[in-house]
């Protein structure tokens, strides 16, 4: 395997990974803050669908990311009023999120485009097209260092740098700044929070709200940087593999990034190998390399990352006074 | 109260058998693409509309939206009145051939399948001698002497359109490679453009210049990312080009929409049996249009136009993977 494939095979990970780092340091939020959030999945279509539905009628896809993270956040204060405000089963609302962004985005779709719930294809202005960094160009004749510069590092959509940014800094905000302690001790011990005089309700909206941001980022990565355009379901059980990748990290910014990556290497050797010749063995099934991304996952979920602790205050509403 | 709830019964028990008499209407069922995939169910879409147009006539029609929802469609369809009902794609032979025997007066037919029943239909395309003109095409216009396949489910009959295509292609230059890939195994497959798109740019980075996909709703998928990439894209089923003017060298056409207004016409009187539509019957063939028209210019007209022309006459045998399972060339 020379230089050029594995530089190609990183450069479709990070394609593949970004959607889901966005899903997963969300749930990472939402969860630190004691909310479990089944309804990342929900979140990422409904913000996909509303992303490129905008950008398909304004023509700009800064408008429709923004009018899908409002689609996204609107769905996370769903989820924060059941759970946080009712006090209402945490994983129930997050199942009916997932049902009405799967739902209400292919209803929407084509009452307004009349194409089967798609959204119209989407070209030039309205997308997220792939930047060039400084020096891609000059430097891409540079042998190792420029193949994986201009190549790999260079030449991604805006949204997949932002992604690979809010790793750092979500571990800042959460591990070096006071509304991050606050914001985990409220999903550890929300009786410790409340005697010291802050609101914990205060704390955990604010967690969803985060939690919606980033979903909706996602989401428009998905519809309008990755695809070009929506259609039905296209979220394609992401939310689902960030939560995966979200326990797998052990609820911690810097293993989320590599759990996610780790999840985008295994779909693009899946994508890539689709029949590989095994000496004596003779060719590995294609069935086999679009099921090992699954299989891996179990494995190394099952046997190498430890004991997995959530948040002690997890899923569990926190009453004031009985 | 109860005599005016049976007479009120009554009239509507007259009016549903009055209605049941009036639809002996066909009826169609879109398979999981669904109807506005740009491609194999919009192309008999197309064909019902134009039915409806030409004769001012009306149709029913379902959009499933899950496996599970195949037998109920027909049964449903069956069981109102609905004749004949059409299913597009192969997905739906098992259900239909365990529904078929239930209702002996209604006409049913199939589109890419074959089912063995007194009562239906079964409509099948030679995809392998269209994709065998289209692979020409791609050979005789490939710089890089790489081109690429996608593809939806790996099952017979699209490698049956990969072993036609990898025919016609090596049919010009037998050096030329040919990347074969498939999107998934589960029917999700033909509606994921994301994968189609990434799957397309593995291939234009392994060097392809020309790819060619017969995965329904994903291939939309496909050409975007070859129109991105800056290479060309051959769309199937239904004339893409318009897709992506310039980007997209031709489409393999498969005319499932003249076989749906065929079969809408023939209406009740409908034969039943098996019919194969080729090259000859003008029930495949590729896609020339203003849109793709610079992309090919005269001896690659000529000569597949001479191709097209010795297959229909029987001189040229595009051999079809499903006979044998296997494919002289890859």
């Amino acid at each position: 395997m020379d230089l050029l494939v594995v530089v190609q095979l990183l450069d479709s990970m990070l394609r593949l990974s970004a959607p889901l780092l966005f899903a997963c340091l969300a749930g990472l939020y939402s969860e630190r803050a004691g909310i479990f959030d089944i309804g990342l999945e929900g979140k990422l279509l409904a913000s996909a669908f509303f992303s490129a539905a905008f950008a398909a009628i304004t023509g700009s896809v800064w408008l429709g990311m923004a009018a899908g993270i409002t689609a996204s956040v609107l769905l996370a204060l769903i989820h924060g009023v059941a759970s946080i405000t009712f006090r209402g089963n945490q994983l129930i609302s997050g199942v009916a999120i997932n049902f009405l962004a799967s739902g209400l985005t292919a209803l929407i779709g084509q009452n307004w485009f009349k194409i089967g719930g798609r959204t119209p294809s989407l070209s030039g202005d309205a997308r997220f097209l792939p930047v060039d960094l400084p020096f891609a160009s000059a430097l891409a004749d540079v042998p190792i260092i420029g193949p994986l510069y201009s190549d790999l590092i260079s030449g991604h959509t805006i949204l997949v740098y932002v992604g690979l940014l809010a790793v750092p800094t979500t571990w800042w905000i959460l591990f070096r700044t006071r509304f991050g302690l606050r914001l985990r001790a409220v999903g550890e011990n929300p009786e410790a929070v409340d005697t010291g005089g802050i609101s914990v309700t205060r704390l955990r909206y604010q967690a969803t709200l985060i939690c919606g941001l980033l979903c909706g980022l996602g989401g428009a990565y998905l519809a309008t940087g990755m695809a070009a355009g929506f259609i039905k379901d296209m979220s394609a059980g992401k939310g689902f593999m960030a939560l995966a990748a979200l326990i797998f990290a052990k609820w911690r910014p810097g293993y989320a990034l590599y759990a996610c990556l780790l999840f985008g290497l295994l779909e693009a050797i899946a994508i890539r190998y689709q029949s590989i010749q095994i000496a004596g063995v003779g060719t590995v099934p294609v069935q086999f390399m679009q099921a090992l991304p699954y299989i891996l996952t179990i494995i190394i979920l099952a046997g190498f990352v430890g004991k997995a602790i959530p948040p002690r205050a997890g899923g569990v509403p926190y009453v004031k006074e009985r | 109260m109860i005599r005016i709830g049976a007479k009120l019964g009554a009239v509507v028990m007259a009016l549903f058998v009055l209605a049941g008499g009036a639809l002996a209407d066909p009826a169609i069922i879109y398979d999981l693409g669904g109807k506005f995939d740009k491609s194999f169910n919009e192309s008999a879409y197309t064909g019902a509309e134009g039915w409806k147009a030409r004769t001012g006539g009306s149709y029913r029609e379902i959009e499933i939206q899950s496996e599970a929802q195949r037998e109920q469609a027909i049964r449903r369809l069956a069981s109102s009145g609905s004749n004949p009902i059409v299913m597009t794609g192969f997905a739906f032979a098992s259900t239909l051939a365990a529904v078929a025997p239930d209702f002996p007066d209604t006409k049913f037919a199939i589109i890419d399948s074959v089912v063995d029943e007194p009562n239906v239909r079964s409509v099948v395309f030679s995809e392998h001698e269209g994709s065998y003109l289209v692979g020409v095409i791609a050979g005789m216009t490939t710089k890089t002497n790489t081109v690429g396949f996608v593809g939806g489910m790996g099952i017979g009959l699209i490698k049956r359109f990969a072993c036609g295509y990898v025919q016609g292609v090596k049919a010009v230059n037998p050096d030329i490679q040919v990347i074969q890939q498939m999107t998934g195994s589960d029917p999700s497959a033909w509606n994921d453009p994301v994968k189609g798109s990434e799957i397309t740019k593995s291939q234009v980075s392994s060097g392809a210049d020309i790819v060619y996909h017969a995965a329904g709703g994903t291939g939309v998928g496909v050409l975007q990312a070859a129109h991105d990439a800056g290479i060309l894209g051959i769309g199937v089923d239904s004339n893409q080009n318009h897709l992506h003017p310039g980007s997209v060298l031709t489409s393999m056409l498969k005319r499932v929409d003249v076989a749906v207004d065929e079969l809408f016409t023939a209406g009740t009187d409908l034969s039943t049996g098996v019919k194969v539509l080729g090259v000859a019957e003008n029930g495949v063939g590729y896609a020339l249009d203003e849109h793709n028209a610079p992309l090919i210019p005269e001896d690659v007209l000529a000569e597949v136009e001479a191709k097209r022309a010795a297959i229909a006459d029987g001189n040229l045998q595009v051999h079809n993977y499903t006979t044998d399972d296997s494919c002289p060339v890859n």
